[in-house]
């Protein structure tokens, strides 16, 4: 079995609601050294062992697991 | 004319749809979203909702409900699609519109009735005239529209921005826009004008009882439209 984990955040410029609110209440709480709280998405992956199962996952997030339009990802593969 | 009206697990809007278009005269009839055609139909209708619960992102698992790949055909056979709230986001998921929609600004779940301008549009399922200012409800949680400058830029340019939320009085602000959308971008077309999504929701005000009739143009127009063609 072939594990992922896959981070999908919003791109650079797309305003990220839950991420400005959290930025602003831990500002109120008293971290004013916090500076910016981007919000994403943790995704973890188990697929079976095959022939070119890391492209078959980049083609799972381009396809659903992220928005091109909106979206960035990053694939790390952790079964070494 | 006959409106298709598709049903996606956690639609809840088709009925009002359907009742709108039928009280206006037309024929429309439910399309499961496992249905695999869409013979016989004029024009196709995604209502609002929550398909597939929202999980993921509003839409991005209806895109690919077997259905879908003919929603896609239709439109681009140059078929009449129109998108309502969840439909637009299914829309926009699937690509035929350009742009996201993102979680409200304020993070609120936002139910009340707004005040929208028609802009100068190539959309095939508006006729009013530029300016001309309707009122009709939204209930979303994410309608906050987000495209890049270069799409922006391509929208203007190529007509394709249809409503923006304004004041009662017409003045279109960036503080109009109660979801914090981009542009105060309430509705928007293809380039072709044929497919069409917006998030405030025509079939509620069809009829004076429940408040207003704006929604009604957005059937007419596309029927009248649609006769032309045939004629």
């Amino acid at each position: 079995m072939a594990r992922y984990e896959i981070y999908v955040t919003y791109k650079d410029g797309i305003f990220d609601p839950p991420g400005a609110t959290a930025e602003r209440a831990l500002v109120n709480l008293g971290y004013e050294e916090v500076e910016r709280v981007r919000i994403g998405k943790y995704i973890q992956l188990a697929i079976e062992d095959g022939d070119g199962e890391d492209a078959r996952v980049k083609e799972m997030c381009d396809k659903l697991l992220a928005n091109p339009v909106i979206e960035d990802y990053r694939i790390e593969r952790v079964d070494g | 004319m006959r409106f298709a009206v598709v049903v996606f697990p956690g639609s809840n809007c088709e009925q009002d749809v359907v009742h709108a278009a039928r009280l206006l005269g037309f024929g429309a009839d439910y399309v499961w979203h496992g249905d695999d055609s869409l013979d016989g139909f004029d024009a196709v209708i995604l209502p609002g909702g929550f398909s597939y619960g929202d999980y993921l992102r509003c839409g991005a698992v209806a895109r690919f409900s077997p259905i879908m790949s003919e929603v896609v055909r239709f439109a681009q056979d140059g078929g009449p699609v129109m998108g309502i709230c969840n439909g637009f986001q299914i829309l926009a998921e699937a690509h035929l519109l350009p742009g996201a929609l993102l979680r409200n600004e304020g993070l609120k779940f936002i139910c009340e009735e707004v005040t929208l301008k028609v802009e100068g549009h190539v959309c095939d399922w508006l006729d009013l005239p530029v300016d001309t200012i309707v009122r009709m409800p939204i209930n979303h949680n994410e309608g906050n529209y987000v495209c890049d400058d270069d799409t922006l830029d391509a929208l203007r340019d190529d007509r394709q921005i249809v409503l923006r939320y304004s004041t009662p009085d017409g003045e279109v602000t960036p503080c109009t826009a109660p979801n914090g959308a981009r542009y105060s971008i309430a509705g928007v077309c293809n380039e072709a004008g044929n497919v069409f999504g917006l998030m405030p929701h025509p079939e509620r005000v069809v009829d004076p009882v429940v408040g207003g009739t704006d929604g009604r143009h957005f059937f007419t127009a596309i029927a009248e439209r649609m006769a032309q063609v045939a004629g």
